[in-house]
């Protein structure tokens, strides 16, 4: 075991991966010789040599379609998008053509794509450098959209996205690149795509996140234990496939839900697990189903107190819990 | 002709004093967020600025900062935007990456590499719309000729004639990728001809030359003869953003020779010495015109420190809920 952070858990995986298959590059901007403007790739080109960790020219649109084309034919390319903003000139070769291919080629096509962006505010990064793009994606069948919040489980789930058969997006908050660490195991092992994992067990209320939130709603739950409240926080680590059974199973034990996440909140992720927990745990329910989200404005600003002001917090975690706590 | 060399020249030094500014105040911590400088540049964005009206339009880029003060925008309202306030031009929400100032034609930069091009073809056709003889200007880098944005819109500005002038702005590199790893041609200017509209090379350190060529394009663009794309040969001084040492980590993805032949073309200095040369002002003169420009900025520095930072309340403004 070492603890390491969730940056070098990342690059640890797809370092293991390429070293076992020789099938396994990487295309993206300034990936190689920079290793990628937060590092992920740091030495891989080195490693591996430039053939197979290749610096693309700035243009999304073609890294993700050339990597498709790649992944029909026998390889296993890990496209990089270097912010999540920069993802959408590529939104139709990952909607209209990755996501699509197994179903009209009749299961003879798959695309084993791994397409990495990092995504999240908080860093300053203001309007284009700042965004959350889960809901875009995870509204896509034949896409699987991943986003791991400790280093054990990036490191297992990056290794599982190579793998995959289908194009998997795997989304990378990048605040908790370098914040959050943690042990990862030396032997080899994968965390399986569409489980959740309770990261704290409790009775009274179930809280649900992905990513940084994760981190945030874990400190609101200690607060609220000290409330004598008992908050169950499930780390959701894929939306799509979503482990609906351990949403449904941890409310109905509770009979309380709150869902976080910093996307916005209108057409965000959070009304899809609300809607599932009201049309199958509702005789469970003890209260609303509640969500805290970004606010529905148009993009993350970039003075700090509006950033902030935009951003969940665990103090607004711990309001929200009080409330629900209260029915 | 001498005072336009004067006004091209004083928009230089403004943008330059103001980055310089901006590299220290990052370097000490005091500004957030990604910064993105102009230096060594300055010759394009004043060339092709002193060259448009203030009703014409500029697209910018993320690294925005000298042309916003090109177009003739205001030191205080960008300085308290980088720095966040209240008083900045977007009241704080855009920063470095998104400053913008409708009013003197600047419609903004962009943090997105290639998201400029096509508004401002869309600029171009509302004068066009509107009967009046605007044209618009999109500055981008020549990492951006490589997006599809860029090619979209050279077509599309072909097709219909648009009074619009694409500006690459080629400084050698996207980001930390040599542009000669990411295109197999030395000039972005060629990419023209595929589009049938005249593309012209031009010395991005020889801001007259830079402001000779754009008057051409833009006295073409307003007869209604259609777009140009101009790629101006420049340098980027400083990195491809502040602080990226940092994260370097010791990398060196420039060579020596090629900083050094950078700063020995520094555009500032060859139109100085022109000035003089021509006896258009002296070194005196241009030596109080700097501090003139130097005390501008430090008083940009004050006004942004102390004015107020943006009330909670305004996450809400200029937008419907």
């Amino acid at each position: 075991m070492a603890e390491i952070n969730l940056l070098e858990a990342i690059r640890q995986g797809i370092d293991e991966m390429m070293a076992h298959d020789p099938g396994v590059f990487i295309l993206g901007e300034d990936v190689g010789k920079r290793g990628g403007v937060f590092r992920v790739t740091e030495g891989l080109m080195d490693k591996y040599g430039a053939q197979r960790v290749i610096d693309s020219p700035l243009a999304e649109s073609v890294i993700v379609g050339a990597c498709i084309g790649a992944a029909l034919n026998d390889t296993r390319p890990i496209a990089e998008i270097q912010f999540a903003d920069f993802i959408h000139p590529a939104f139709n070769q990952i909607v209209s053509e990755a996501a699509r291919m197994r179903y009209r080629s009749n299961g003879d096509w798959g695309v084993p794509l791994v397409i990495r962006a990092p995504y999240g505010g908080g860093i300053h990064g203001a309007l284009y450098h700042s965004q959350s793009i889960e809901a875009f994606f995870a509204h896509v069948p034949g896409l699987k959209v991943v986003a791991p919040s400790t280093p054990y489980d990036a490191k297992g789930l990056i290794k599982s996205a190579i793998e995959d058969p289908d194009p998997v997006l795997f989304l990378e908050h990048k605040k908790t690149y370098r914040l959050i660490k943690g042990q990862v195991p030396d032997h080899d092992y994968r965390v399986p795509i569409g489980k959740a994992e309770v990261k704290r067990p409790g009775d009274d209320i179930t809280l649900i996140a992905y990513g940084l939130m994760l981190h945030f709603c874990l400190e609101a739950a200690q607060v609220l234990a000290g409330d004598g409240v008992s908050v169950e926080v499930l780390d959701l680590r894929s939306l799509r496939p979503l482990d609906t059974e351990a949403i449904l199973g941890s409310v109905r034990k509770t009979g309380k839900a709150l869902v976080v996440h910093e996307d916005n909140l209108t057409g965000g992720f959070g009304g899809e697990i609300s809607a599932l927990i009201s049309e199958h745990a509702f005789e469970h329910l003890d209260g609303p189903v509640m969500r805290l989200a970004g606010p529905d404005v148009p993009a993350m600003p970039f003075a700090k107190p509006l950033e902030d002001a935009f951003m969940p917090s665990p103090e607004k975690i711990v309001a929200a819990l009080r409330k629900l706590a209260a029915y | 002709m001498n005072d336009t060399i004067l006004d091209i020249y004083t928009r230089m030094l403004r943008i330059r004093r103001f980055e310089e500014q901006v590299g220290k105040l990052f370097s000490q911590g005091q500004l957030p967020g990604f910064v993105h400088l102009y230096i060594g540049e300055e010759g394009v964005g004043a060339g092709v600025c002193a060259a448009l009206r203030t009703d014409d339009y500029i697209v910018s880029t993320h690294r925005g900062h000298g042309h916003f003060i090109a177009k003739g925008g205001d030191l205080n309202a960008i300085m308290a935007e980088l720095f966040g306030k209240a008083t900045g031009c977007c009241k704080g929400k855009g920063g470095s990456m998104h400053v913008a100032d409708v009013s003197i034609g600047m419609l903004g930069a962009c943090g997105i590499v290639g998201g400029g091009l096509p508004m401002a073809s869309g600029a171009a056709l509302s004068a066009r719309l509107r009967g009046t003889d605007q044209v618009a200007v999109t500055f981008f880098g020549d990492g951006a000729s490589n997006e599809g944005s860029f090619h979209e819109t050279l077509n599309l500005a072909s097709a219909l004639k648009l009074p619009v002038l694409f500006v690459c702005e080629n400084n050698q590199y996207g980001e930390f990728t040599p542009a000669d790893k990411a295109m197999n041609i030395k000039d972005v200017a060629d990419r023209a001809g595929s589009y049938g509209i005249p593309g012209v090379i031009v010395d991005g350190t020889d801001a007259l030359a830079v402001y000779d060529v754009t008057t051409a394009a833009v006295a073409r663009a307003r007869r209604g003869e259609g777009p140009t794309l101009i790629e101006a040969k420049t340098h980027r001084r400083s990195g491809h953003a502040e602080g990226e040492e940092a994260f370097l980590a010791g990398q060196q993805y420039r060579s020596e020779d090629e900083k050094a032949a950078a700063q020995a073309k520094d555009p500032i200095l060859v139109l100085r010495s022109t000035i003089i040369k021509q006896e258009i002002a002296t070194a005196e003169q241009l030596d109080e015109l700097d501090r003139d420009v130097t005390q501008a900025v430090a008083e940009a520095v004050a006004f942004a420190r102390a004015s107020a930072d943006p009330a909670v309340e305004t996450l809400y403004e200029d937008c419907w809920i």
